[in-house]
């Protein structure tokens, strides 16, 4: 016997209300690749696991007539894979999304989970920021929306509101000649927690940079925006000084640790070759576009 | 709250298990469901040995919660022959060394197995790639990788 | 000896007797095994590094509901410091202090006490419920900070050069006059080198399952390397005779060295003799990577001084080693085997072995030489690009051949160490161009190494079922595909279709003393024990075919499975097969079988030569293998696909070592990386197909030829790889692991 509760609640509102009444012993399953990790540690004792993955609102992907993608939240990365169009799109993301963890892990994890979970590494979220996504929240006081580079507070934590659910993520219409891209620096080639991770989002006319953004993950304790990254690569045609620019620009909005995975010096050196390169492949899918 | 039960489709056959609501998918197949070939290396989704077929997708057991199994289609290793005819992946796997101590060796084959389903034509490095969640610390993954990819051109052949 | 050289079986890639059950789940590791009635046991453990234990209090633990018993130090037989009491590698005194903290916790993760309940939960909480009063004292864990003339003492009975010390021992090894061979050399390359500390990454965690009668007759079910080992532990730790005891081997999901002494099985014991209930225990691999025994971390510095014509005349290694928490580190294979490939006049070879506040160190395949030789063999490097000469031209103008006189002591007989540089020299990968990518340099590197490999006691019984077939009982648990191999070996000796042969692995109630399963051993010693007893089956079938015929049991053979006459002067007598023999073995005299138990002798070492190429993204400082050919004289290939998966098994550790592999500790002496997140051993993308090279140079001490050939592969890894960086990247890495931030700021550092 033991004090813990699990809910698989169908709706939205059923979830929310047990959410927001359990207070701050509650936890979120989505995927559960790491809540059950973090349980498993004993870092996290929840009193109440809300699973959410009935509720169809957080586990489709709809696409709408102008372009939009509204992707739930409880999406696992290799559904999102399936997808005939989201990763034509937004290779980018995609590609964020299906770097966590295994393909074990892809199976289940989430763009959601991996937001709210709020690690500084986590590897969506620099893609996401990068792609201008907005945040369907909803919560006992009703539903809002925020920039997703609004949503970290701080490692492991979140601006959500008690009883607060993300719900979704929508990603705007894609301008012609637009592409993205997500490059994370890892020590092998698969399974490790991202040291620096970059993402890039452009579109080109006529060869020249006419929109950017720029996230920077895990080189300060949330994700960064880079917008003078993104100002250094607009106006030009992603020549050398515009990238050095660009790449210089992020290794000084580095605010890392030295921690098991890298040290401070190497990650804001990396932040700007990180840069460099996934600029570069988002500007090639920009220019096939 | 006290036990939960739950009512799943594990290797095709129905079953039913009591749980607590914190036990993971590998806790019950190890232990009420008595099927220990699911193995734990590190309850923490890093090494793979737990993998298990979840309606059709690829996931640790290790990371999900024993009562998310309600409803849903489990497939095991122990699902993976038919009585005494090996799946070809199996027997491969005997004919090329590509085990060791088996440790390993359920997980390995429950993700291969997955990779052919979507991929029957898999180059080595998507191979490496799909398998870079299955830890091995006997073979240094060569002899899997060969057996895999012999086994998806064996796989075609019979289709042909 | 005669070597046999016929290959029905013998050399043959057969299916493994014990396969079906692991690719269908169903074989039995030490988790999977359960007994009505069984409970849970847990382990409390120290969260200091270094502390004394003044008092603890299990009164709360021992009353919660579901606790059935509690143990502490005080349950475990004490050895005293003052008398060693040696069983095996190990040495009680220590033992009955890794097992359990006696009167000082040593290390984050030392145990200090052990529950069992009736659920996991419940001897988990129950921990949490025993008071442990500590004095906190200051520790130390790297090799400098144990040897500051301040360093906090890990034991004060502990002396070295008369006062107390963190160095718990020295081992020399001479050889001529290095004073007057360093005279002689006109080129000297003399450098320092560090390795961290690193696990052998089992995937399996150790894990056991411990039933106790009243009367104290003990049944244990364990993961482990050797179950005369784990009997024998257990009846000295908890003071029950050794008759008592039965210690069944389950299939080990790993061990490399690691699974070589106890951890669980004494606690489990003590915990199942006091509740009356079997005992589980299981560890999680947090507790793997904290509390079991990972190998020692490294100083070494390695001179070499050869003439100008590449003529090596002095070697001189000085080698410190970690023990951790207790004393033991290898330095027997730092100083024995890091010199051992090369003829040199003049050698001094010297370890120390370093006490420092983290888990005991265990044997981690090869135990000491790859830390040894990762010195030497870049030193050789060095040495060859200061001589302007090919590497591998170098090493077989020095190479060890038939007749040197070893570094270590030995005369070497036979040896297979020139046949792999010249095999390496000869593989096509040698002259492979290396090719080049746009801000990825790549390189090339080489290097050698030696193991010695031991023989020692085996057991076995080969016996022939009533339907004439055959059962052979072996003593070592099977790590890496033993059973294949014994099988093959069985089937040629008997002339037999191999699938008639079935190869159990015996527990200590059922088959004779068996030593570990580690040393490199287990086909050289029991393929040894498994030919005589076959040999003596041999004799009796042709004495039962000899009464049937009415001849002479010197006039009849035995081939291919039967008995026949010896000459056509014998008679003509319709062959008499295995299966009619068997039948009619009641009225002939009785059972067919016989069992062998020997000390064997006649192990000789392993030699390897590993050629790696390595692409360097020299923006981010990743190193990443991309090709790589591991030579290694073998003896005989029984079965070759076991020995080749030795050989990539060894190689891959050795990549991981060498690139991402290494203990990290905190501020507070803790381990910050206890999992296989952090702890980063290579996947399945890191690495490139591994080629190996068997080169056969039969060994004519064994009926098979056969040599060790399990823990050469992991000896010259390291240097390969650091040997290939320096290739593509112009500069030497004396520290590992050559991680990415470590090389990207090398490159930075010299511009």
């Amino acid at each position: 016997m033991t004090d813990i509760r699990y809910l698989a609640p169908n709706t939205l509102d059923e979830a929310i209300g047990a959410f927001a009444a359990a207070g701050s012993t509650a936890r979120i399953l989505a995927g559960g690749t790491d809540l059950l990790v973090q349980m498993r540690s004993g870092a996290v004792k929840p009193g109440l696991i809300v699973d959410i993955k009935k509720i169809s609102e957080m586990t489709t992907i709809e696409e709408t007539a102008d372009g939009t993608f509204r992707v739930g939240a409880a999406v696992p990365g290799a559904v999102l894979a399936e997808h005939p169009r989201f990763g034509k799109v937004w290779p980018g993301v995609l590609e964020a999304v299906n770097l966590i963890g295994s393909t074990q892990v892809q199976g289940r994890a989430s763009a959601g989970g991996n937001l709210c979970n709020s690690s500084p590494a986590a590897d969506s979220v620099p893609a996401l920021i990068a792609a201008g996504a907005i945040v369907t929240i909803q919560g006992p006081d009703g539903r809002r929306e925020m920039p997703v580079e609004k949503v970290p507070a701080g490692p492991g934590r979140t601006n959500l509101k008690p009883g607060e659910i993300l719900v979704s993520f929508t990603l705007p219409p894609r301008p012609p000649g637009s592409g993205d891209a997500y490059l994370r620096m890892i020590p092998r080639t698969e399974m490790d927690i991202a040291v620096v991770g970059c993402g890039v989002s452009l579109t080109l006319k006529d060869g020249v940079c006419t929109a950017a953004r720029v996230g920077l993950g895990a080189v300060a304790p949330t994700v960064l925006l880079v917008e003078a990254a993104a100002k250094a690569l607009v106006g030009s045609k992603l020549g050398d000084a515009a990238l050095n620019a660009a790449a210089s620009a992020c290794s000084a909005a580095c605010r890392p640790i030295d921690d098991k995975r890298g040290t401070i010096a190497y990650r804001t050196k990396i932040a700007g070759v990180l840069l460099k390169r996934t600029a570069a492949i988002a500007a090639g899918r920009a220019g096939r576009n | 709250m006290a036990k939960l039960h739950v009512s799943t489709t594990i290797n095709g056959e129905p079953m039913e298990f009591l749980c607590e609501p914190n036990d993971t998918m590998l806790d019950a197949l190890r232990g009420p469901l008595g099927l220990t070939g699911s193995k734990e290396g590190c309850a923490s989704g890093d090494c793979g040995a737990c993998s298990i077929m979840l309606d059709d997708r690829l996931v640790c057991s290790c990371l999900m919660l024993s009562a998310e199994a309600e409803g849903c289609e489990i497939r095991t290793i122990e699902g993976m022959a038919h009585g005494e005819k090996l799946h070809p992946l199996q027997q491969k796997f005997l004919e090329m060394a590509a085990l060791q101590c088996g440790i390993c060796t359920s997980g390995m084959l429950v993700a291969s197995e997955a990779l052919l389903k979507k991929n029957p034509q898999p180059s080595e490095e998507e191979v490496r790639f799909w398998l870079a969640g299955n830890l091995c610390r006997c073979t240094g993954y060569d002899k899997i990788v060969r057996a895999v990819l012999e086994t998806a051109a064996e796989m075609r052949q019979a289709r042909n | 000896m005669n070597v046999i050289t016929n290959n029905k079986w013998i050399g043959q890639r057969t299916i493994r007797p014990d396969g079906v059950d692991k690719v269908t789940g169903r074989a039995a590791f030490a988790a999977d095994t359960t007994m009505p009635g069984q409970i849970w046991g847990k382990i409390l453990r120290s969260p200091h590094p270094h502390a004394r234990i003044r008092s603890i209090d299990t009164s709360k633990a021992e009353a919660l509901p579901g606790v059935k018993a509690v143990i502490t130090a005080r349950d475990i037989v004490n050895f005293p410091i003052d008398k060693p009491v040696i069983l095996g590698i190990q040495d009680m005194r220590w033992m009955c202090r890794n097992v359990m903290a006696r009167e000082k916790a040593l290390f984050p993760g030392h145990p200090v006490a052990a529950v069992a309940a009736t659920t996991e939960a419940i001897a988990a909480k129950a921990c949490e419920l025993i008071e442990v009063d500590y004095e906190v004292l200051p520790w130390a864990i790297e090799i400098d900070d144990a040897l500051k003339p301040d360093a906090p003492i890990l034991h004060e009975f502990n002396k070295f050069e008369g006062k107390p010390s963190n160095i718990a021992g020295k081992l020399e090894v001479k050889k001529g006059d290095i004073v007057k061979g360093f005279a002689e050399a006109e080129v000297v390359i003399e450098r320092t080198f560090t390795t961290r500390p690193v696990h052998q990454g089992y995937i399996e965690p150790h894990a056991c399952l411990v039933s106790v009668a009243a009367d104290n007759k003990t049944t244990i079910w364990s993961s482990s390397q050797g179950q005369f080992m784990v009997r024998a532990m257990t009846a000295y730790l908890t003071g029950f005779p050794q008759s008592d005891i039965r210690a069944i081997p389950a299939e080990i999901g790993g061990g490399f060295g690691g699974k070589t002494i106890v951890y669980l099985e004494p606690l489990a014991t003590l915990l199942a003799k006091k509740s009356g209930r079997p005992v589980k225990m299981v560890m999680t691999r947090e507790e793997v990577m904290r509390a079991t025994g990972p190998t020692s971390g490294s100083k070494s510095t390695v001179k070499i001084g050869a003439r100008k014509d590449g003529t090596i005349v002095a070697a001189q290694g000085t080698f410190y080693l970690q023990a951790g928490a207790l004393p033991g580190s290898p330095i027997r294979g730092a100083v024995g085997c890091s010199f051992s490939p090369y003829d040199i006049p003049n050698v001094l070879s010297v370890g120390y072995d370093v006490l420092s506040n983290r888990s005991k160190v265990a044997a981690y395949r090869a135990p000491g030489a790859p830390i040894g030789a990762f010195a030497v063999e870049c030193v050789m490097d060095e040495l060859a690009e200061a001589l302007k000469m090919d590497p591998l031209e170098l090493r077989l103008k020095n190479a060890a051949k038939q007749g040197t006189k070893a570094a270590h002591g030995p005369v070497f007989p036979r040896i297979g160490y020139i046949e792999t540089l010249e095999a390496a020299k000869a593989h096509p990968h040698y002259h492979a161009p290396l090719g080049k990518l746009q801000g990825k340099p790549r390189g090339r590197g080489v290097a050698s190494g030696f193991w010695f490999n031991a023989g020692g006691e085996s057991s076995a019984q080969v016996n022939i079922t009533e339907d004439g077939n055959v059962v052979v009982t072996t003593g070592h648990p099977d790590i890496g595909g033993s059973r294949a191999a014994i099988a093959n070996v069985c089937a040629e000796l008997l002339g037999i279709d191999y699938r008639r042969v079935s190869v159990l692995i015996g527990d200590t109630a059922t088959v004779g003393f068996s030593n570990l399963t580690g040393g490199s051993r287990v086909l050289f010693a029991s393929a040894m024990v498994v030919t005589q007893s076959a040999e003596k089956v041999i004799t009796t079938l042709r004495e039962r075919a000899a009464k049937i015929w009415e001849i002479d049991p010197e006039a009849v053979k035995w081939e291919n499975g039967a008995a026949h006459p010896a000459s056509p002067n014998a008679g003509q007598f319709e062959p008499l097969t295995l299966a009619e023999l068997a039948a009619k073995a009641p009225q002939m005299g009785g059972p067919i079988g016989a069992g062998v138990q020997l000390n064997t002798e006649g192990a000789e070492g392993g030699f390897g030569t590993h050629i790696c190429d390595v692409e360097v993204d020299i923006e981010l400082g990743i190193v990443r293998v991309i090709r790589y050919t591991a030579v290694q004289d073998v003896g005989r290939a029984v079965h070759p696909g076991y020995v080749e998966g030795q050989m990539q098994g060894g190689v891959a550790q050795g990549i991981g070592w060498a690139l991402n592999e290494e203990y990290i500790y905190n501020r507070d002496g803790k381990v910050d990386n206890p999992g296989f997140l952090d702890y980063r051993m290579p996947v399945c993308s890191d690495l490139p197909m591994l080629d190996t090279v068997m080169v056969e140079v039969p060994n004519p001490k064994h009926p098979q030829g056969v040599k060790g050939v399990g823990e050469v592969p992991l000896v010259p890894v390291m240097a390969a790889v650091a040997n290939a960086v320096h290739y593509a990247l112009g500069r030497r890495f004396y520290s590992l692991p050559m991680s990415p931030p470590k090389v990207l700021a090398e490159l930075e550092a010299k511009g």
